[in-house]
């Protein structure tokens, strides 16, 4: 079968399953555009080449699936890049499309040239710039085999115009492609399984420490199997809230900077930590030479690199966790397992918990954390997902919301991009309609792509923004007031002589033809939040905060996690 | 510690870009790199040497191999190899200095591949070390240009 590369991308997406994308056309993608226009793959444009990006990416954290983005060459690709760190750094599978100026074109500083591949190299997992037609219908294949593949990632394929118009043969029935590169180690090592399951036996105070690599694998099963068999407690890193269910007597909250007091001093304390699926992130350890200076360390990942980077492992398993635990579980499955071991340890724990609690000021002022509390307490943490944004909303939404189920909480973790959020949860909703979709979101961060409003609008993709106003980038806000002697150094948002509140988010939401809302005192909270949540289209509600909450607990940059401030 | 390590990578444009934008992008330190064709069509072989402790050379090897356009990683720390460097040296040479600088390239097995009225140009191949030694020896006589190739090499023995 002859076809135009234009139609040959079509084909190789329609292939690959891909039911949607995001993206804004232009000169260089034109001709793939125009297939698009008479294909069944669904494109929904966006306002801006970022939100393009963070919506694939949203729809891939919620579903699974690759999410793909398009873009065209130059300024429509370097606008991408922002929404493909973010999904490089949280193992996002992305599938992103560029167009480029014609072969004979490129190196020239042609207009709308820029050396995408160049500059997307060291945020992608694999980048291609197709220069012959006869290469592309393998080359798709392969940027999909390894974005959803091993540590998923985005890959970026950059296409000239010329060859979207080029013809070739298509072949529609070629088998699988391989990479002779790539072969993702799937299987641990039965000697450091077995070594692992003996640790695992004899410690008295271990602690899971697990992560995204958990819901990657689809592995919370196995993992809430292992944790209740050997009865050892589970923390959960910011990427791997979900993976373990937050109201489970086992779950000790997230670790590190804005961790739970129980889960540091478990750290701290251990003698075994048991790590799935995670990379020991400095917003995790804390400072290194001080990190769990008693516990011995099996790290499971499916990415070499990770291991012994910024920790050395005891017990290094290079291996997919769903595929590692299983290994485990079997190798443990004769053992004779003594429930009681951890039993005190555990009673520790719990009075740690009780003690030291996640908690705020519950007097008579509108709290972020009450907000968040309130959606919780409305939906029970059912059928919903919540994206945040980042800053102190993002903790805000992980401390004060219970998650159950993997991909119920998507949030950039790695990057920490403003702005990923809202367009984060409109790709959510567009693989989930059947889900609530809430982005928790900063009055900083939301101003970064509400832009995407008219996509929510003209799409009729239903989502809920609930603005934690502060008027302030108020996590620099906190660092400054603890850290820099409350110089408020460029983070007051608001207008300084007038004390008001630029914009006012309920006309903007208003002018997009969608709900706006805005909440002064506490009494109206659950009202509007009900509100919301009830009416068809997209509900942007503005809290009004006090200003100056601060989140709670803190270790302080570069700080050992024993060193925890309460600030509640 | 310097360390030599041999990857064996697609032959196709942008790789060399990946490998050392990778080697910046983490803070390693190449002390030299070379890339040539192998015996493969469309696989060459990177030969880089490294400065760094165990645990950077560990992430090199690691960061290496994840990379897709990487075949294999070769770290000589297990084996033996053999490594070569290629040195081109342009000395100051008149009448009377020439004989005695042609006696040293006679020493190191150094070929004279370049003669003009006021120098000579020298090739020599050898391992780091011996070309440490004949640049120093050189020295003296004063020396206008030089360049190395970077070091290559390859495991002893069978394949
Ligand atoms: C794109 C981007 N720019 C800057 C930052 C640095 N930064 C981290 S948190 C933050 C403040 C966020 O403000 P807001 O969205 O209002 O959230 P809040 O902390 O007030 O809840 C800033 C500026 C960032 N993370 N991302
Ligand atoms: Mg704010």
């Amino acid at each position: 079968m002859e076809l135009k590369g234009s139609e040959i991308i079509i084909k190789c997406l329609e292939k690959e399953g891909v039911d949607v994308i995001f993206g804004i056309p232009g000169g260089s993608v034109i001709p793939l555009f125009d297939k698009l226009y008479s294909s069944k793959v669904r494109v929904i444009l966006t306002r801006h080449e970022q939100g393009a990006a963070h919506m694939a990416d949203g729809y891939a954290r919620a579903s699974g699936k690759v999410g793909v983005c398009v873009a065209t060459s130059g300024p429509g690709a370097t606008n991408l890049t922002t929404g493909i760190a973010t999904a490089y750094m949280d193992s996002v599978p992305l599938v992103a499309i560029t167009g480029q100026v014609a072969t004979h074109l490129v190196g020239n500083d042609a207009f709308q040239e820029a050396d995408t591949t160049g500059i997307t190299r060291p945020i992608t997992k694999q980048n291609y710039l197709v220069t012959d037609v006869r290469e592309l219908q393998d080359t798709i294949a392969k940027a999909f085999l390894l974005a959803r593949t091993g540590r998923p990632g985005p890959v970026l394929i950059d296409i000239p115009v010329n060859i979207q118009n080029e013809t070739c043969k298509f072949d529609p029935h070629k088998k699988n492609i391989e990479i002779r590169g790539y072969k993702p180690t799937l299987k641990g090592h039965p000697k450091q399984i077995r070594n692992a399951c003996d640790l695992m036996l004899q410690a008295k105070k271990p602690i899971l420490y697990a992560g995204g690599g958990i819901i990657i694998s689809d592995a919370s099963k196995e993992l809430k199997k292992l944790a209740e068999k050997l009865n050892v407690p589970v923390t959960l890193t910011l990427m791997g809230i979900g993976a373990f269910p937050g109201d489970h007597k086992l779950f000790v909250g997230m670790p590190g900077m804005h961790g739970t007091q129980t889960a540091n001093y478990a750290i701290q304390n251990s003698d075994l930590i048991i790590a799935v699926g995670v990379r020991f992130d400095d917003r995790v350890t804390g400072r290194l030479d001080k990190f769990a200076p008693h516990a011995k360390i099996i790290h499971i990942d499916i990415d070499p690199t990770s291991i012994s980077k910024n920790v050395s492992a005891h017990i290094p398993i290079v291996g997919d966790c769903k595929v590692v635990l299983n290994q485990i579980l079997e190798c443990l499955k004769n053992k004779k397992i003594e429930a009681n071991k951890t039993k005190d340890w555990l009673k520790k724990l719990d009075e740690i918990r009780k003690q030291k609690p996640l908690t705020y000021r519950k007097d008579s002022l509108l709290r972020p954390q009450f907000v968040v509390e309130t959606l919780y307490n409305l939906t029970q943490g059912k059928n919903v997902i919540i994206t945040t944004e980042v800053g102190q909303n993002q903790m805000w939404a992980e401390q004060f919301f219970v998650y159950r189920e993997p991909r119920t909480f998507l949030t950039s973790g790695g990057l920490g991009t403003m702005g990923y959020g809202f367009p984060a949860a409109i790709g959510a909703k567009v693989a989930r309609p059947d889900r609530e979709v809430i982005d928790i979101a900063g009055d900083g961060s939301f101003q970064m792509n509400i832009q995407e409003l008219a996509t929510a609008k003209v799409n009729g993709i239903k989502v809920i923004v609930l603005i934690l106003n502060n008027r302030y980038l108020g996590m620099v806000r906190q660092w400054q007031e603890l850290f820099y002697g409350k110089r408020y150094s460029s983070v007051f948002l608001g207008d300084l002589k007038a004390r008001e509140y630029w914009p006012d988010f309920k006309k903007v939401a208003e002018s997009y033809g969608l709900i706006g809302l805005r909440v002064e005192k506490k009494k109206d909270v659950e009202p509007a939040i009900k509100e919301a949540l009830k009416a068809k289209e997209t509900c942007v509600i503005d809290f009004r905060i006090h200003e100056e909450e601060n989140v709670s607990p803190m270790v302080p940059g570069g700080a050992s996690l024993d060193q925890i401030l309460e600030l509640a | 510690m310097k360390h030599t390590i041999s990857a064996l990578v697609e032959n196709r444009p942008g790789v060399l870009a990946k490998i050392s934008g990778l080697f910046s992008a983490r803070g390693f330190n190449i002390s030299s790199l070379t890339v040539g064709e192998t015996e493969v069509p469309d696989v060459s072989r990177m030969t880089i040497v490294v400065t760094g402790d165990d645990r950077t050379l560990e992430q090199v090897v690691k960061q290496l191999n994840k990379l897709p356009d990487v075949l294999k990683v070769i770290d000589f720390k297990n084996e033996e190899f053999i490594e070569r460097d290629l040195l081109l040296i342009k000395v100051s040479a008149t009448k009377e200095t020439r004989r005695e600088i042609f006696e040293v390239a006679n020493v190191f097995r150094a070929n004279v591949v370049d003669i003009s009225l006021d120098s000579c140009t020298l090739e020599l191949t050898g391992k780091e070390t011996k070309i440490q030694a004949f640049v120093k020896i050189l020295e003296p006589y004063g020396i206008k240009e030089m360049v190395r190739a970077g070091i290559v090499a390859l495991a002893r023995g069978k394949k």
